[in-house]
């Protein structure tokens, strides 16, 4: 006993230890403090036994529970699932697609599911808020290739454009220039023809040499005023929306080496309710045509 | 002084009997793992005692009744008055009623609870734990059902080493059972907090309530019998954290449960017809520390271990009547008060101090602020979330549109039709898919008690509209009522 120190207010031993001369006192530590931190061993081990504990060389223990994480996850998907079912098939059983953005209730949960559809599947290439990008069309403007209304949506994200789909919307820009078509001159006169459809600048003298090759060439699918056609994804050529650019460089480099920009078919990898889900979100970016 | 005392009690001034005992937190020889010393306080009276024996009837009162009050809000709320409803996310407090985005108003009231703490222990020591805390409340209400059933102190302790006869058993078995009902009771009322009380008392009893109602149910009705029944002054000194963090708040002008040394000692036994003179008028009769539910003596001073319950300051003013000093030896008192009349100067109460002054303004503070911020709560608020991914929209007729999110939160339980208009340059057209249009205005209804979100869109005619961004503002306005929120916002025209 002579080598402890002990304080001499509280007359308890100290612990030796000492920080800027204060000094800790060895209080004991009550009994049942131990007993508790026993008992925790013990729960411990039960632990172990009861839940998945160690691992092993190939799986693990899985514990008398055979209590599993992924299995709840299922679970809980599951639940989630029957939650929606009434909401599900009300949107199969809708009479139509407007019924669906009639009724706030299936709206909203059109909306909210596809949303998320759209964040995991769709915003690789229109972008997050389908803003779109060159060759990807901006889905929030009222412009659209092949139709903006609800049904209209439906049909391209079911079978896609140009896509293995059989159903899938099929049209081609030839490539005019490198196809031989048209020799280098006329497609380069057609540039100043097409810009002048959206009154853009362009050299008066070389459009009007370039009209009469439109109105052969180019006006089964665009139209003779160049106005486009939603039934064969033809664009409008009158506006100042472009899906690969209005620029001389860009129109002339459209109708040199054509274009088939591709939009793959989400049937089979999407649920009818899916897509359902999926058009109304699309549809009401683009303000709702 | 030795803890034995020859002289008899007859001997004694005022027929004071001397206990023979030693404050559990003596300094002495003490092995590692220290079993708990059981502590039998021996009953008092006193003002001290009647205050807490007001203030235990009070707050238990308040905990049990609480939940049974009804509070009419109208068809579709609950009637509760106080109610942490989880599963619809409010909060309910009387005519206070908080959402989720209004949790800053529960932090508020923490603050404000630590701040009343800080500021009452700065100027009065451990009057928390002495008279309110629940440890101590529910602990006196413990002790007082065993004094009640197994006698008072000495009465205990020989119960306590009595060989287990049938007359031990009885009274064991009905303490701890009456033990259990009070913690039941506690655990019964703690989960009304959350439910509805008249349906979940029902549900519970027919064993239809929820999982957790019983699993808090148990949970407290354990804690309360161990806390409160066995554990005790084990729970004020090894588990809280508060008797650590009390000793920065207060100092030596704080006035604490004081043994007044200057005037106690030296102290010793006094027999009839002796003199007081060059003597303290501590007679080392130990009532104190007898009483105390703590198990300490006073008289070693301030201690970690004492709550300040002020029952030492009964037991001794007693004494004191008996052998005819004044009383007072043990009372609220300060350091520096013991200091000044050492040195020959009058006592005084110094309450305004920079420390005392400081709690009390930041205090005075954040219960401004809460006042402020309840009383003008809005049964409306609006968020404007521009759209980014694109941050403008090129139309083909070459107009721009821009697109907005608007939440609008109506704490309102009825629905509320709604004007939206965006306010900006003349010649802008507001839309909103599924919604009533009419020039820049878009009219809706908000379902009560719901956050409703609407995305709009705001369209400038071809060439009208110019610059990267022009300021404009998102009114709603509810024209029953008069309520509008204005939100300022941008418009994007493009790069040019
Ligand atoms: S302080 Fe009072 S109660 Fe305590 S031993 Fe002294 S005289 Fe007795
Ligand atoms: S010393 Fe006095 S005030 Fe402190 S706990 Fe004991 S009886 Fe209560």
């Amino acid at each position: 006993m002579s080598d402890k120190e002990i304080d001499e207010t509280t007359g308890v031993e100290t612990t030796g230890h000492s920080w800027d001369d204060i000094r800790e006192l060895n209080n004991p530590l009550p009994r049942w403090w131990l007993i508790v931190w026993y008992i925790s061993i013990v729960w411990a081990i039960g632990y172990w036994v009861v839940m998945p504990s160690w691992p092993g060389i190939s799986g693990y223990l899985k514990g008398t529970r055979n209590h599993s994480e992924r299995a709840n996850v299922e679970v809980a998907v599951a639940e989630l699932d029957a939650q929606r079912a009434d909401a599900t098939r009300r949107l199969l059983t809708a009479p139509n697609m407007q019924a669906i953005e009639n009724d706030p209730d299936l709206q909203a949960f059109a909306l909210a599911a596809g949303e998320s559809l759209f964040g995991d599947n769709c915003a690789t290439c229109h972008g997050a808020g389908g803003q779109g990008f060159k060759g990807y069309p901006n889905l929030n403007d009222d412009d659209w290739l092949w139709g903006g209304k609800l049904e209209d949506i439906r049909q391209t994200i079911r079978y896609g454009i140009r896509s293995d789909h059989a159903e899938a919307h099929l049209s081609l820009m030839q490539a005019y220039g490198a196809g031989g078509l048209l020799p280098r001159e006329t497609v380069d006169d057609l540039v100043h023809y097409v810009r002048s459809l959206s009154g853009q600048e362009h050299d008066e003298a070389a459009a009007m040499r370039a009209a009469p090759v439109f109105q052969v060439q180019c006006v089964q699918c665009h139209g003779a005023e160049g106005k486009g056609d939603q039934s064969q994804g033809a664009p409008n050529l009158t506006d100042p929306i472009w899906l690969y650019g209005g620029d001389a460089m860009t129109i002339r480099e459209t109708l040199w080496n054509g274009r088939g920009g591709v939009m793959p078919t989400w049937e089979g990898r999407l649920s009818e309710e899916e897509i359902l889900a999926l058009a109304v979100y699309v549809h009401s970016l683009g303000g709702g045509e | 002084m030795s803890v034995t005392d020859p002289a008899p009690s007859s001997e004694l001034s005022g027929g004071v009997v001397r206990h023979e005992v030693e404050a559990v937190n003596a300094a002495g020889t003490r092995t590692l793992y220290k079993a708990r010393e059981p502590i039998y306080p021996k009953r008092v009276k006193g003002a001290f005692r009647n205050l807490k024996w007001i203030i235990m009837a009070l707050t238990l009162g308040v905990y049990y009744i609480t939940p049974w009050i009804r509070w009419p809000r109208g068809p579709g709320e609950p009637d509760q008055a106080v109610l942490a409803d989880f599963a619809g996310r409010r909060f309910y407090f009387f005519f206070i009623e908080i959402w989720p985005d209004q949790l800053y108003f529960l932090t508020g009231v923490l603050i404000i609870a630590a701040l009343s703490l800080f500021l009452a222990t700065a100027l009065f020591g451990r009057i928390w734990c002495g008279y309110s805390c629940p440890q101590t409340v529910w602990t006196d209400l413990y002790v007082w059902v065993e004094r009640k059933i197994e006698g008072d102190r000495n009465a205990r302790m020989k119960l306590a080493k009595a060989p287990w006869t049938a007359d031990k058993i009885r009274k064991r078995v009905s303490k701890h059972v009456i033990w259990i009902l009070i913690g039941m009771a506690t655990g019964g009322a703690w989960i009304l907090y959350f439910h509805d009380a008249p349906s979940l008392a029902r549900d519970f009893f027919r064993g239809d309530a929820p999982f957790t109602s019983y699993f808090f149910f148990a949970l407290l009705t354990l804690t309360t019998y161990i806390f409160a029944g066995s554990m005790r002054e084990q729970v004020c000194t090894y588990m809280c954290p508060w008797p650590r963090i009390q000793a920065a708040l207060t100092d030596e002008e704080t006035l604490e449960v004081t043994y007044k040394v200057d005037r106690g000692e030296p102290r010793g036994a006094h027999k009839k017809g002796d003199t007081w003179d060059g003597r303290g008028d501590c007679v080392s009769c130990r009532a104190c520390v007898i009483s105390c539910p703590m198990g300490i003596d006073i008289r070693d001073g301030a201690q970690l271990e004492c709550i300040n319950c002020a029952l030492c300051i009964d037991a001794c003013d007693d004494i004191m009547k008996k052998v005819g000093r004044p009383t007072g030896l043990i009372a609220y008192d300060t350091d520096a008060n013991i200091a000044r009349r050492q040195a020959g100067e009058k006592p005084t109460v110094k309450l305004l101090r920079p420390r005392t002054i400081l709690y009390g303004s930041v205090l005075a503070f954040v219960c401004a602020l809460m006042i402020y911020g309840l009383s003008t709560q809005a049964t409306m608020v609006v968020n404007v979330l521009r759209d980014r991914t694109p941050p403008f929209i090129l139309m083909s007729d070459g107009s721009i549109r821009n697109a907005y999110t608007v939440k609008i939160v109506n704490r309102e339980n009825y629905t509320r039709d709604l004007k939206i208009t965006v306010e900006g340059p003349d010649g802008m057209v507001v839309g909103a898919v599924g919604e009533k249009a009419e020039g820049a205005t878009v009219t809706l209804d908000a379902p009560g008690d719901t956050v409703r979100s609407v995305r709009i869109f705001a369209t400038m005619p071809p060439g009208a509209a110019h610059g990267a961004s022009i300021p404009v503002i998102v009114r709603v306005l509810d024209p029953d009522t008069g309520e509008e929120v204005l939100n300022p916002t941008v418009f994007m025209a493009g790069r040019e």
